[in-house]
């Protein structure tokens, strides 16, 4: 397993009430669980996942991410079974969605 | 094109695929569920975390509270994906709760919605004892007149530890897609040889765990469709005149009784489809291909 923390600067997003999950820690799959932060402007994640060495990868998901949409004000919370990037993509959008309470 | 309403097909949400989540949501009535312990609130199985394996924030099992057909009921469902529905500290943790929780607040009934492999073998000795004090919380519930009503019909089926707590729930419901046994079958493969049982033969598998196998045994009580509105009906409408039985030693020897001819009944036979007709079925290959309405009205017409 490898534990990864990011941070990215994102604009502030709609604000979510509660905290929502999505997905489910299964083979190829992954759940994430996003809830208000701190920091109107940041949106921090951490990853664990049963994958090694995917550091960059995850880097670069997530901030195309934080960057396209308005995430700021965010914790993210990932678990993952070896969801491949495509899924992680999906995934994030679907977390937002929920998030807000509709399309970003 | 506009989609006329008369050609669009009825929704329906396939139990066997659908998550925990969706299940709860789907079965239970809209809105109602409130969840115990919400992700956000709990926290992945330690045990995991030290074998470097990803947990997850419930643990694999869902537990709350929520209405079905306006009646209050506590709810539990497991999350098959997750590690095959394993029972591990946590989940278990949860589901004893829940029940003890159901003794104290005497809710129309616990909803069970199982979908487990059984114990999970990662945590050793702590998911031993989980699945023992879930059979222990299954029958103080029971025995406090609370109906525990197990719904089975995910693609873990209810094995292992899991297979005897659905078993001891006042009333089960199947689909066909769902399974119920004790050891699973590549356990019995592994232990026993391919000439004992055929693990990778699908069809046999289900003949002698599926959904369809247990309504004809009588090992479940009601046979669904697998899709969740017909889940939910079928509970609601076992709900509706349930009176939980008071247990007593006469009524435990009787169904010592039932079974210990039933083994004896069944002695030998190695298929499915020797039960089958054993039980009175001429035409045992057609089970399989029958729908469920078809196959329930075949067993109101065989001999008791």
């Amino acid at each position: 397993m490898e534990i990864l923390e990011f941070r990215f600067t994102s604009q502030p997003a709609r604000q979510g009430v509660d905290a929502k999950l999505c997905g489910v820690v299964g083979s190829g799959n992954l759940e994430i669980l996003i809830q208000p932060g701190d920091d109107a402007r940041a949106c921090l994640v951490a990853v664990k996942t049963s994958a090694r060495g995917f550091g960059q990868i995850w880097e670069a998901v997530i901030a195309e991410f934080a960057n396209r949409h308005a995430v700021g004000g965010t914790r993210i919370a990932i678990n993952d079974m070896g969801a491949t990037p495509a899924v992680v993509t999906l995934r994030l959008g679907q977390a937002l969605c929920e998030y807000i309470g509709g399309v970003p | 094109m506009k989609e006329s309403s008369a050609t669009r097909l009825p929704r329906r949400l396939r139990y066997f695929e659908a998550t925990a989540r969706n299940r709860v949501a789907a079965v239970m009535d809209a809105g109602t569920f409130r969840e115990f312990l919400p992700p956000e609130q709990s926290q992945p199985s330690p045990h995991l975390a030290v074998l470097d394996i990803p947990g997850s924030f419930d643990d694999g099992v869902i537990v709350g509270a929520a209405t079905l057909g306006d009646r209050p009921v506590l709810v539990i469902a497991q999350e098959g994906l997750f590690m095959g529905g394993a029972v591990g500290e946590i989940h278990g943790a949860k589901i004893v709760g829940l029940l003890q929780r159901a003794v104290r607040e005497k809710p129309a009934a616990v909803i069970f919605m199982a979908d487990s492999g059984g114990v999970r073998l990662h945590e050793a000795n702590a998911g031993l004892i989980a699945i023992s004090e879930i059979m222990r919380a299954v029958l103080d519930a029971r025995a406090a007149g609370v109906p525990v009503i197990a719904l089975v019909g995910g693609s873990c089926g209810a094995f292992g530890g899991m297979g005897i707590v659905v078993r001891l729930c006042s009333a089960v419901v199947m689909s066909e897609e769902g399974r119920l046994a004790l050891s699973g079958p590549e356990v019995i493969e592994t232990v026993a040889g391919v000439e004992e049982f055929d693990s990778k033969d699908r069809a046999l598998v289900w003949r002698i765990t599926g959904g369809k196998h247990r309504y004809l045994t009588g090992d479940c009580d009601e046979l669904v469709d697998d899709d969740a509105a017909a889940f939910r009906r079928s509970a609601i409408e076992l709900l509706n005149d349930w009176k939980e039985p008071s247990s007593s030693v006469a009524g435990l020897r009787a169904e010592q009784e039932r079974l210990t001819s039933r083994c004896q009944r069944f002695d030998g036979l190695r298929d499915g489809l020797d039960v089958w007709r054993a039980l009175g079925v001429t035409d045992p290959q057609q089970i399989p291909l029958m729908d469920r309405d078809s196959l329930v009205a075949l067993k109101k017409e065989l001999p008791a």
